[in-house]
């Protein structure tokens, strides 16, 4: 039918405007191109699967996706299942992030806010979302305690918070 | 998300999938009962999606979206309206961060009237092609006709080729409009405006289905983009209610069940 073409139109045009933050998204985590060209197929073949788990109303796509595959790509990385449905991700997120200049300004930014924190928190945020590691693997690596590693990622993100908001 | 401050950092963990064990079991059981933990779970997520635009690198492969595109065409489409919508949507922001004008915010109410005159000839032509297909094709099924008239509808909606026009009054500044799209037999509701007036934080715009009996349905929240506009899709709906009219309220984020005074937009049925 007519829409079947429409429709993997639609996809194409998600495809040519996204893959580039998922692919990036992806391969910083997984470090190996081959695995990141794997979750980027993924990830897209599940939006055309189920494009409905994404809610317009609630969110920007960029994120959403940008979210989606960070979960996917750190559990291939961690060699588990996925722990998240894409249905109960909801990412609420303050800029515009629909257009690719904004989304460069905005990775301009967070890596700005990114090299004005402390090391150690940095450190921390980094490990948590890049690599997958949970707090308790974070302070085991780290040497600090548990409570100091809540405290650094949780701080973290409300720096990065508050400096879209501002 | 006063008092629950003793969730915050855990909160965080969990929002980047980094909280194990009981506390992690623990923090599941609240946020099952706590809407104000739940939607500082959706913010933290976003502020993790921020982490996640600060990685640069490569381009995927060209191969990748071939790949892709043979993937997709060898799966059944279960595509709905919201994934055409989305497409339109940033296609849309797409071309403006070409021309640094909002394709969106420029025709902004002219798509919702480009669907309004494209669904009103869609459904009379489909009320003709009912009648043919009847005619000559006694055993084509209601479903089917129902399906197609969908399907050219969302169509007309997205396609890139579509023409799109912008209908006001002279000198007339630009107001608020909205273009509800409601089929009871497949509760499905499709809700397009433009030029809405921004919001303050903590506040959302609730759209209300007005029944022809009963009290108001919640029928999505919504805020407006930097342009104004707005596209609600499918938002969840009783079986089969007849809508009288739609209208729109101003409530705290997270909605609320009963519509806050003053109703801000309203519509009937035409």
């Amino acid at each position: 039918m007519a829409l079947k073409s429409g429709d993997q139109g639609a996809m194409a045009v998600l495809y040519d405007r996204y893959s580039s933050v998922v692919y990036a998204v992806a391969l910083r985590v997984l470090g190996e191109a081959a695995a990141a060209e794997d979750v980027l197929q993924e990830v897209f073949l599940q939006l055309w699967r189920n494009p409905g788990a994404f809610d317009a109303a609630r969110g920007s796509l960029g994120a959403w996706l940008a979210v989606i595959t960070r979960n996917r790509a750190i559990d291939s990385l961690r060699k588990r299942r996925p722990e998240t449905d894409i249905e109960d991700c909801v990412v609420s997120v303050a800029p515009d992030l629909a257009g690719e200049a904004d989304r460069a300004r905005a990775a301009e930014k967070v890596r700005n806010v990114l090299g004005t924190m402390p090391v150690p928190q940095r450190d921390a945020l980094q490990m948590a979302y890049f690599e997958g590691l949970s707090h308790t693997e974070i302070a085991t690596k780290t040497g600090e305690p548990l409570g100091t590693i809540k405290t650094r990622i949780r701080s973290g993100l409300m720096v990065l918070r508050k400096a879209f908001q501002g | 998300m006063s008092g629950h401050e003793q969730f915050a950092e855990d909160l965080a963990l969990y929002a980047l999938a980094a909280l194990e064990g009981d506390e992690r079991t623990a923090l599941e059981q609240h946020l099952a009962g706590c809407a104000a933990c739940r939607r500082e779970l959706e913010q933290l997520r976003g502020d993790g999606a921020l982490l996640a635009l600060s990685a640069a690198g490569p381009k995927p492969p060209a191969r990748a979206r071939q790949r892709l595109m043979d993937a997709v065409a060898r799966e059944p489409r279960t595509v709905t309206p919201t994934l055409a919508q989305s497409a339109r949507k940033n296609g849309a922001a797409s071309s403006s961060s070409r021309t640094g004008v909002s394709w969106w915010g420029v025709l902004g109410w002219a798509a919702a009237v480009a669907v309004l005159v494209f669904a009103t000839s869609l459904w009379r032509e489909n009320a003709e092609l009912k009648r043919q297909a009847f005619n000559l094709r006694g055993q084509v099924g209601q479903q089917t006709l129902e399906l197609d008239a969908a399907e050219k509808f969302v169509e007309t909606i997205t396609n890139p080729e579509g023409q799109h026009f912008t209908l006001v009054a002279g000198k007339t500044p630009p107001q608020p409009q909205g273009k509800a799209f409601y089929l009871k037999s497949r509760k499905s509701l499709v809700f397009l405006a433009s030029n809405m007036p921004a919001l303050p934080a903590q506040k959302v715009y609730e759209l209300w289905l007005i029944p022809v009996k009963g009290n108001p349905i919640p029928a999505g929240l919504f805020k407006p983009d930097a342009n104004g506009s707005v596209t609600v899709t499918n938002p969840p709906l009783p079986e089969g209610t007849e809508a009288k009219a739609f209208a729109i309220t101003v409530e705290n984020e997270g909605g609320a069940l009963t519509p806050t005074m003053p109703i801000v937009m309203m519509g009937a049925g035409e």
